[in-house]
């Protein structure tokens, strides 16, 4: 039997896809990125100890996803392969997050209006510079790129976790300062959460080369209580 | 720059760096060139098993025919934090293959979220010469030394290649290039298990020196430029690479030696 004929206008259509993507990364928690004198915080929330929101893709430049693991991590792979064929191919001083984060845009958008499904993540793309300081780029499901100051927070129910970034951030936090304030951000005031429940990383330009280092539990309780 | 690389899973590359380069258009190594030069392999490197890890070394002297063209050569790489490969052959496919394979490891290491052990590594070594036999066939022959920390087993392990791909384990010491018979011999009769990590520097700069002696395509220590041989340890810390200011110590301390006993002759 074929299906009657029906006309769905763009603008439906799109609403359809954005609610179907945006419904997708509200069901997940949260991440957050808070930069902080001489590199920048990345905090998630996640049980896992092997599924990873986090990961480095180059010398100074970190990946966060929320969403649909399978499709955030494709995500990562493709941008840790952009990364090195581009310094491989000019210099490792050639790649930087700003491009990174405009091919993640194009890929977005691209999958979001010609594919039968858009993606059910959320990215941030952050870069650490001694000079230029931090830059954090925030990229939506629909391909929409937002350059970020100071913080950002995806996934889950931000609205809330962006006021505590907003209320608790100053120029001079430190590294620990930094990552107190995310963990704090992400739990709120009814709740605490513990090294198990997340995933801790930083982009600290005193790492050397490779800026990006995990915090095991053991590391993140101790600053936690400290 | 190409767009961002995406594959459908068919045709992903997976955690190999070369299928990725190849793949997108950048083979790393060429194969079936017309002709054949004689490019030889002018060098000494080793490296020496020592207490908590190993000792690796290489001259600095590149030559072309009979003349010398770089004085300051780098022969010994870190390959990622706890290994190194040190090379012997045609600089330009050596220095290709060492960066190809630096990038490999950390791009193993980012794709799979965890390192290759060290065995792995130096497999992945074995199969970047196996690609490069075309290649050595035609003059432009590699013929590295790979030598690391075995975290997972708490030991310094190294690793002799041959052109083929062949790949031998040693546990004692390993040389390639020139000068490696001379300096080869050096560090056999110098060698004992559970060297100190100064006392494997100074049989390294001993042999070294050795080989410098007796082969013209082998750079020794030149105080006048303050150019020494490249000297580097690797233990569960990770890779140090000394400084020309201590390599120039250690050949101090040489020379104090060698003037002893007179064998400088």
């Amino acid at each position: 039997m074929t299906m009657p004929g029906m006309y769905v206008s763009p603008e439906q259509l799109m609403q359809d896809r954005a609610d179907y993507a945006r419904k997708g990364i509200a069901r997940g928690r949260s991440l957050a990125a808070v930069e902080y004198q001489g590199g920048i915080a990345l905090v998630a929330e996640n049980a896992s100890s092997t599924l990873r929101k986090l990961s480095e893709i180059y010398d100074r430049i970190a990946f966060g996803g929320v969403g649909r693991y399978n499709e955030f991590d494709q995500l990562r792979i493709a941008g840790v392969r952009y990364a090195e064929l581009k310094g491989y191919q000019y210099s490792r001083n050639d790649v930087d997050a700003r491009s990174l984060a405009n091919q993640y845009a194009q890929m977005l958008g691209q999958i979001f209006t010609h594919e039968m499904k858009p993606m059910e993540v959320e990215i941030v793309v952050v870069e650490t510079d001694l000079e230029a300081g931090a830059e954090l780029y925030r990229i939506q499901y629909d391909g929409t790129v937002v350059d970020e100051q100071n913080w950002c927070c995806i996934g889950g129910d931000s609205e809330p976790v962006l006021e505590r970034l907003d209320d608790g951030w100053s120029a001079d936090l430190e590294r620990d300062g930094a990552v107190r304030l995310a963990v704090e951000s992400l739990a709120g005031p009814e709740r605490s959460m513990s090294a198990g429940d997340l995933e801790v990383a930083v982009l600290d330009s005193s790492n050397g080369r490779r800026c990006f280092r995990r915090l095991d539990d053991d590391e993140t309780s101790a600053l936690l209580a400290g | 720059m190409s767009a961002i690389p995406f594959f459908v899973p068919g045709e992903d590359p997976g955690t190999d760096f070369l299928n990725l380069l190849r793949q997108t258009g950048h083979e790393p190594f060429p194969a079936d060139l017309p002709g054949a030069i004689d490019a030889g392999h002018a060098t000494t490197v080793l490296a020496v098993r020592c207490e908590g890890g190993v000792v690796v070394a290489g001259d600095r002297r590149a030559t072309a025919g009979h003349l010398i063209s770089h004085r300051d050569m780098q022969k010994v790489f870190p390959a990622d934090e706890h290994s190194a490969v040190a090379i012997a052959g045609a600089a330009g496919p050596a220095i290709q293959m060492v960066r190809v394979f630096q990038l490999q490891l950390e791009y193993y290491e980012k794709i799979e979220g965890k390192p290759l052990t060290l065995e792995g590594k130096a497999n992945q070594l074995a199969e970047m010469l196996r690609g490069n036999l075309p290649q050595a066939m035609q003059g432009l022959a590699v013929v590295p030394i790979f030598a690391g920390f075995d975290r997972s087993q708490g030991l310094g392990r190294l690793f002799q290649f041959d052109i083929t791909g062949g790949r031998y384990e040693e546990q004692e010491f390993a040389t390639s290039g020139s000068g490696s018979l001379h300096a080869g011999t050096v560090v056999k009769l110098g060698y004992e298990p559970g060297l100190s990590v100064d006392d494997a520097l100074a049989l390294a700069v001993k042999a070294l020196w050795h080989a410098a002696d007796e082969d013209s395509a082998t750079g020794g220590p030149d105080p006048v430029r303050g150019i020494y041989p490249n000297l580097t340890v690797i233990t569960d810390d990770g890779f140090r690479q000394l400084t020309d200011d201590e390599s120039g110590q250690v050949f101090a301390e040489l020379r104090e030696e060698l003037g002893r006993g007179g064998a400088t002759s």
